[in-house]
């Protein structure tokens, strides 16, 4: 069967809250990024960009939420189509195996994009 | 001759459902997709089964999906849903069929039961009535005109993927009936209970109920309305 234990907070509530709010967040990153590499960056002025703490921060937050609105998202897809009425036991083995290779890649990326931000 | 093409299954009988073409004269009227079900079951073929009771849009029992629309049989016009001389019946999607047309109900039966869809207030009875200013009794409108038709929840994508789980568009429109009754108490514990992940916060607003319910209600606002509810009670 299809629980919520495997949600981000388990609350649909908050789980909705944090997905629109690291949508803001993830919206103004990438807006800004956008708009430096519109102008056309040289790589001095882009390695002392993210050589100033606040855009390490505005980073760093940045990952954060892409990690928690892409695991919000996943287990929303992974729970709609791969369950158990859907396609029979298989559908349990594979939303958890899928759930468990989500979380690990997301964890991955998060600390190597803390170690490339903080070099 | 308009071109019938209606669902058929007889889980005693049939491996797998099929389709089966009927041509019917309609002697140039702009019948309702119903009166085209009669005209067949009384000429041609007796074995095509569906539901209807009321054929006035009052009782709800006629959800049929109707050229890939859902709608109730009885007030969909030929002229709104015919297109190209060919009308195509189906049962409602996402529910078990039962035989032909008809659908097992159970599962959205069990999400409307889910919501308490009654008056709950925990004050003393009062001698006579309890009393509900207009303007009180104005937030009901668009809520309790629903006859449960199953229409909108059966379009609804995510009530196909989890029917158990998400109480789909008809029970949450119902469940904000009495969120928004000033007669009830209950309030609290009802929005407690709609909480997790799955009874409310499936919706995605893709807003196919909306588009398809026959008495023009809008479950999608009332789910707005709820998710206000439970932002306001966890600030
Ligand atoms: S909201 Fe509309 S479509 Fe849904 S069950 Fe009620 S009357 Fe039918
Ligand atoms: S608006 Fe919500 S309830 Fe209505 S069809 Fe879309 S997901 Fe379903
Ligand atoms: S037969 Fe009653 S609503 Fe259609």
């Amino acid at each position: 069967m299809v629980t919520a234990v495997t949600s981000l907070s388990r609350s649909g509530l908050s789980d909705w809250l944090v997905q629109r709010v690291t949508a803001v967040i993830l919206l103004a990153f990438f807006g800004f990024i956008g708009f430096k590499l519109a102008g056309g960056v040289s790589y001095a002025e882009w390695s002392a960009l993210f050589a100033q703490s606040w855009m390490k921060v505005f980073a760093l937050l940045a990952a954060l939420s892409l990690a928690a609105h892409a695991w919000i998202g996943m287990w929303g897809v992974f729970t709609d189509y791969l369950t158990e009425r859907l396609m029979g036991g298989k559908g349990n083995v594979l939303r958890i195996g899928l759930q468990l290779l989500t979380s690990l890649s997301l964890v991955i990326y998060v600390i190597w994009a803390v170690q490339i931000i903080w070099r | 001759m308009l071109q019938v093409s209606i669902y058929r299954y007889n889980p005693e009988q049939d491996a797998e459902p099929s389709m089966q073409d009927f041509q019917v004269d309609t002697g140039g009227k702009d019948l309702m997709v119903l009166d085209v079900l009669e005209l067949i079951k009384g000429q041609q073929d007796t074995t095509v089964t569906y539901r209807r009771s009321c054929r006035e849009g009052v009782c709800g029992s006629d959800g049929v999906n109707i050229n890939g629309k859902n709608g109730l049989a009885c007030i969909t016009p030929l002229s709104e849903c015919v297109k190209g001389n060919k009308l195509v019946i189906r049962p409602l999607p996402g529910l078990p069929v039962i035989r032909d047309l008809v659908v097992d109900m159970s599962l959205f039966y069990a999400q409307y039961e889910k919501v308490q869809p009654y008056l709950q207030n925990d004050t003393p009875a009062p001698a006579i009535e309890r009393y509900q200013s207009p303007e009180d009794r104005e937030k009901l409108d668009g809520l309790y005109e629903c006859i449960l038709c199953a229409c909108c929840s059966t379009s609804c994508p995510s009530f196909w993927w989890n029917p158990d789980r998400f109480i789909g568009p008809a029970g949450l429109l119902q469940s904000y009936r009495f969120l928004a009754d000033s007669r009830d108490t209950a309030t609290e514990e009802r929005l407690a209970r709609l909480d997790d992940p799955f009874s409310v916060f499936r919706c995605h607003g893709i807003q196919n109920c909306v588009n398809v319910c026959p008495k023009g209600l809008n479950p999608t606002r009332a789910i707005g309305h709820i998710r206000g509810m439970l932002l306001k009670r966890a600030a």
